[in-house]
């Protein structure tokens, strides 16, 4: 079995808890505006690993997975690749790894439940509180988010939900409600991370030569997104 | 034997004979809690850490050298006594009778000496200079002896950096003895061993021994003495923690007066000294806040040492600093952390006096350290960027539990092994003169013995690895014979009396051989198997260039296939050393770390397969070469730690610099995943790790406009320096390095 695989990251500290190795799929069935890895969308580029190299890969930094550390793949969109990934998953849990999904949660709701099945921890983007913005900042189908959070839920994984902010967009406190109570619905949910806008990504696209939807906004400072977690009177480890 | 200022102390082996190891164990509490009982700085110690602060601008606005004193030799009795502020200082003496300012010692060489008070706008006095024209210097036997072939490796860069010319360093004497033994007993020691040693054949190697006897004893005298021009007789033990510190103090006072070493560590002094604060607190003699104070006072005076080096010597060791590396906490051979509270007080210094670069934090981890240390020691890394890590894991089985750091990496028994340091040699340019029939490929010059050069357009590596065996022997033959010229002349013309007088008679040797550019070396090897080099050639015949296509794999991403070439040269380099005698029939050990020689070895070397241009930086110590690493932090550090320690018992320096951001959301998650990555990489028999958490901003923000971050502290190979202390090059060297990020 094979894996269309954009890249490793062996240090991964923002994509789950503790440190984790992350393995970026290749691939999006998403084109969202703010997308900091616009390299990761095609199907074709890439390189295909064989599941055994990259389980040879993971085992290579268990020392450092710790009590809390594991496996985050992403992408891209992994369910685009859930054979790949539930495979993966099976046999990490069976070598005790924790296992850690980073998911748009639009992809098809049966491989999801395939690869769920491996999953210790959801980490699923609620990217806007309104279908009309879905689709038009991602084209995509917000129903289809939902559907797989409750998927999520039905199966009792721990969910952590990502919502990134951009000035000016949605980083008024108003509208941050929205998706804190639409996050709060779910029993699973055990942490709301707000992201900032990043865009070290710029030249990323330049490369590609694909127009960066976003351009002109404003990077969203960090310190920033303290306040906006006071503004909802959340921290982030306490949802 | 028994001296009241004993009282309290369990009995051992060591009241019996000099074992400050035993000492230790049979007294010391470990401490297994948290940070939370420390004392910040008292009113005193601030006010003279601003006192010495303000002497420190004013050393950077004088062009790095507050004064020289150009008059008197440096030794321990030659000057009067010196203070910062003699009302409010708890532990005493300085170097020379003023602060900072340096005194001269030309043992190792006049010329070095005159060269250096040039530098800095001074004149080597005549008296100075009469004094030593009819005295051989280190220095003058080295070069006595030097063979052409010698001088011509050092010329070009094969080997340098080495020790000839200035103090060897890399010695610690066993300080604590003063404090538990008091000079008198220790005396006493030196003169039963001196009659011992007297009943057997006077060979050479015997008759020399017995006069270094006859000079340790004099300096012990001497330390004695120094001690009591300050009004303190250090000729009994010491009898309480202040004592304690002071007396250990004036033995390692007595060393940087007598030498100029370039390494002059302190040894493992806070869990020993944590035994006389413990006496004092449970007697009631003694608060916590006291007792901080008194690590603040000795740290204090620690960050005051200095040395008078040339700017030559800057560029092989920049920032100006001595190595005073302290080694805390690591684990007991019966399997107690040998943490203390005093482990956690001298860290604590980098909050109470401000983050430094000295005296050089050392952590020796392990893997049972106490959760709360760990966590701790964290803290400080992401905090002040100014402590490094050393596997006492693998340390302990080769070391035992009493072993300190020399200098960055070095490994040794303290009191009872030294060694003979011996800088590095450059792997890169053995690979080019490899290929050039032994001739340098920057001047041209026939250094090595001729043989055929490569031929042929294309590198082809098995043709390339033959060439190497060669240039490889004659390498490490000229080496050792260097290193042993050196070291016969340092202990004849600049014998550590004082240091020595501080070991066991019968001390063990190591001889510290040294390499410089291994990632470059592995890379470029990689590059010629993989991928496709092609040799460009000056009209001269010379091959100076590479024209290198197609990928290869490049060491720093966990890939065996490069990561192999680099554990094989490693042991291919140590093979060949082993087989040379050593002078004093020392132990060969090797050592993969540059300090900042990385830039000047780099611009002494030309072109390389790798795709490095001439002249450009190696990178530090056994780093990978910069952006070469494609699947992040710890994919690097899987590569590092695949240098087995077995060949390489002298330390694999390793600097791991980290944006916050990289570590984690917030300072938990940051703390967490720091002690994570350590445990990891010493689980996998890492040697060392520097690690330095800040952004790269920073430091661009520090080279543009330096009065922004003043005491910006970061850490280069196996030590830490403020950032100013770095010329230009260097600052643009650390800048250009791979800082892990966030994707």
């Amino acid at each position: 079995m094979y894996g269309r695989i954009h890249s490793f990251q062996s240090l991964g500290t923002v994509d789950g808890p503790g440190v984790r190795f992350v393995v970026f799929l290749q691939g999006c069935n998403l084109r969202c505006a703010y997308c900091h890895n616009p390299d990761t969308w095609s199907l074709t580029a890439g390189a295909k690993f064989s599941l055994q190299t990259v389980l040879e890969r993971i085992r290579r930094f268990k020392p450092y997975f710790g009590e809390c550390g594991g496996v985050t793949v992403s992408g891209g969109e992994p369910l685009l690749q859930w054979e790949f990934v539930a495979e993966l998953f099976k046999n990490l849990q069976e070598e005790r790894i924790h296992t850690a999904l980073d998911t748009s949660g639009t992809g098809n709701l049966k491989g999801a439940n395939e690869v769920l099945k491996y999953t210790d921890l959801v980490l699923c983007d609620l990217k806007f509180s309104t279908a009309e913005e879905y689709n038009c900042y991602c084209r995509a189908d917000m129903n289809k988010v939902l559907s797989f959070i409750k998927l999520t839920e039905k199966m009792q994984i721990p969910l952590w939900v990502r919502h990134v902010i951009v000035s000016g967009l949605n980083d008024n406190p108003a509208r941050l409600q929205h998706i804190v109570k639409i996050a709060n619905h779910f029993s699973n949910l055990q942490k709301l991370e707000l992201l900032p806008f990043r865009k070290i990504c710029s030249s990323k696209y330049e490369d590609l030569k694909i127009p960066f939807a976003f351009k002109d906004y404003e990077e969203f400072p960090d310190s920033k997104i303290d306040e906006l977690y006071g503004a909802i009177s959340l921290s982030p480890r306490d949802v | 034997m028994n001296y009241s200022e004993w009282n309290g102390f369990k009995d051992g082996c060591w009241k019996k004979a000099i074992d400050v190891r035993d000492f230790i164990q049979t007294n010391y509490t470990p401490y297994e809690g948290n940070e939370d009982f420390l004392a910040g700085p008292t009113e005193r110690t601030q006010v003279l850490m601003k006192k010495l602060n303000h002497l420190f601008e004013l050393e950077q606005e004088s062009g790095g050298v507050l004064d020289i004193d150009t008059q008197t030799v440096s030794s321990l009795t030659n000057y009067q006594p010196g203070y910062l502020d003699k009302e409010l200082e708890i532990i005493v003496g300085l170097q020379t009778d003023q602060p900072l300012k340096r005194g001269v010692n030309p043992f190792g060489g006049v010329n070095m000496t005159n060269q250096a008070c040039e530098a800095y706008g001074y004149k080597l006095s005549q008296k100075v200079k009469d004094e030593f024209q009819y005295r051989t210097t280190h220095n003058d036997g080295v070069f006595r002896v030097y063979t052409d072939e010698i001088k011509a490796a050092r010329r070009c860069g094969i080997i340098t950096g080495l020790p000839d010319a200035y103090g060897r360093g890399r010695i610690i004497g066993d300080y604590r003895r003063v404090a538990l033994y008091g000079i008198d007993r220790l005396v006493e020691e030196k003169k039963r061993d001196k009659k011992n040693l007297g009943c057997r054949d006077m060979d050479v190697d015997n008759i020399r021994c017995l006069e270094e006897l006859y000079q340790q004893i004099n300096f012990l005298n001497k330390l004695k003495e120094m001690a009591a021009m300050y009004g303190i007789d250090i000729s009994r033990p010491a009898a309480n923690a202040k004592e304690a510190v002071q007396w250990l103090y004036f033995g390692y006072l007595g060393a940087i007066k007598e030498q100029n070493g370039a390494a002059m560590s302190l040894g493992r002094v806070s869990t020993f000294l944590d035994i006389y604060f413990e006496r004092d607190i449970n007697n009631g003699i003694l608060t916590e806040a006291q007792a901080q104070e008194i690590m603040d006072d000795f740290v204090i005076k620690l960050r005051m040492a200095r040395h008078l080096r040339t700017p030559e010597y800057n560029e092989l060791f920049a920032g100006d600093p001595l190595w005073i590396t302290e080694a805390v906490g690591g684990i007991g051979e019966d399997g107690r952390p040998l943490v203390t509270k005093n482990s956690y007080r001298i860290l604590h210094t980098l909050y109470n006096l401000g983050p430094s670069a000295e005296p050089n934090l050392t952590v020796l981890w392990s893997d049972k350290l106490p959760e709360n240390f760990m966590r701790y020691v964290a803290k400080v890394s992401c905090d002040t960027a100014a402590i490094q890590y050393e596997n006492d894991d693998i340390m302990r089985p080769q070391f035992g539990d009493d072993y300190a750091i020399a200098c960055c990496v070095s490994a040794m028994r303290v009191g009872k092994d030294m060694q003979f340091f011996g800088a590095r040699s450059n792997l890169p340019k053995l690979l080019l003169m490899s290929l050039n029939g032994g001739r340098d490929e920057i001047s041209g010059e026939q250094v090595a013995p001729a043989q055929k050069p490569y031929e042929g357009e294309y590198l082809e590596y098995d043709k390339v690895l033959e060439s190497m065996v060669f240039y490889r022997r004659w390498l490490a033959r000229t080496y050792v014979n260097a290193m042993n010229i050196i070291h016969y002349m340092h202990d004849k013309y600049a014998y550590e009396k004082t240091q020595m007088a501080l070991h066991d008679t019968d001390v063990h040797r190591f001889m510290a051989f040294g390499i410089a550019g291994l990632s470059v070396l592995a890379d470029s090897l990689s590059a010629i198997k993989y991928a496709k080099v092609k040799v460009i050639r000056n009209e001269d015949g010379l091959i100076t260039g590479f024209e290198t296509t197609g990928q290869y794999p490049a060491y720093g991403n966990d890939d065996d296939r490069v990561d192999t070439i680099a554990q094989v040269q490693v042991k291919l380099f140590y093979d060949e050393l082993k087989k040379h005698k050593t002078y004093r029939g020392a132990e060969h050990t090797l050592s993969i770390l540059t300090i900042t020689s990385n830039v000047v070895y780099g611009r002494k070397t030309g072109a390389t397969p790798d795709g490095r241009g001439a002249g450009e930086p190696f990178a530090p110590g056994a780093n990978p070469m910069h952006n070469r690493e494609k699947n992040g932090a710890l994919a690097s550090l899987n590569s590092v730690a695949k240098i087995s320690y077995d060949y390489c018992k002298d330390g694999v320096s390793n600097t791991f610099s980290i944006v916050p951001q990289a570590l984690g959301h917030g300072d938990e998650d940051r703390i967490n995943n720091l002690v994570s990555i350590l445990r990891g990489y010493f689980k996998q028999n890492g040697q060392h790790l520097n690690v330095n958490v800040l952004n790269r901003e920073t430091l661009i923000e520090a080279y543009e406009n330096p009065e922004k971050h003043p005491n910006l502290t970061i850490r280069v190979s196996g030590y830490a320096v403020n950032f100013h202390k770095l010329s230009k090059l260097q600052q643009k060297e650390v800048i250009a390095r791979t800082f892990h990020e966030v994707i």
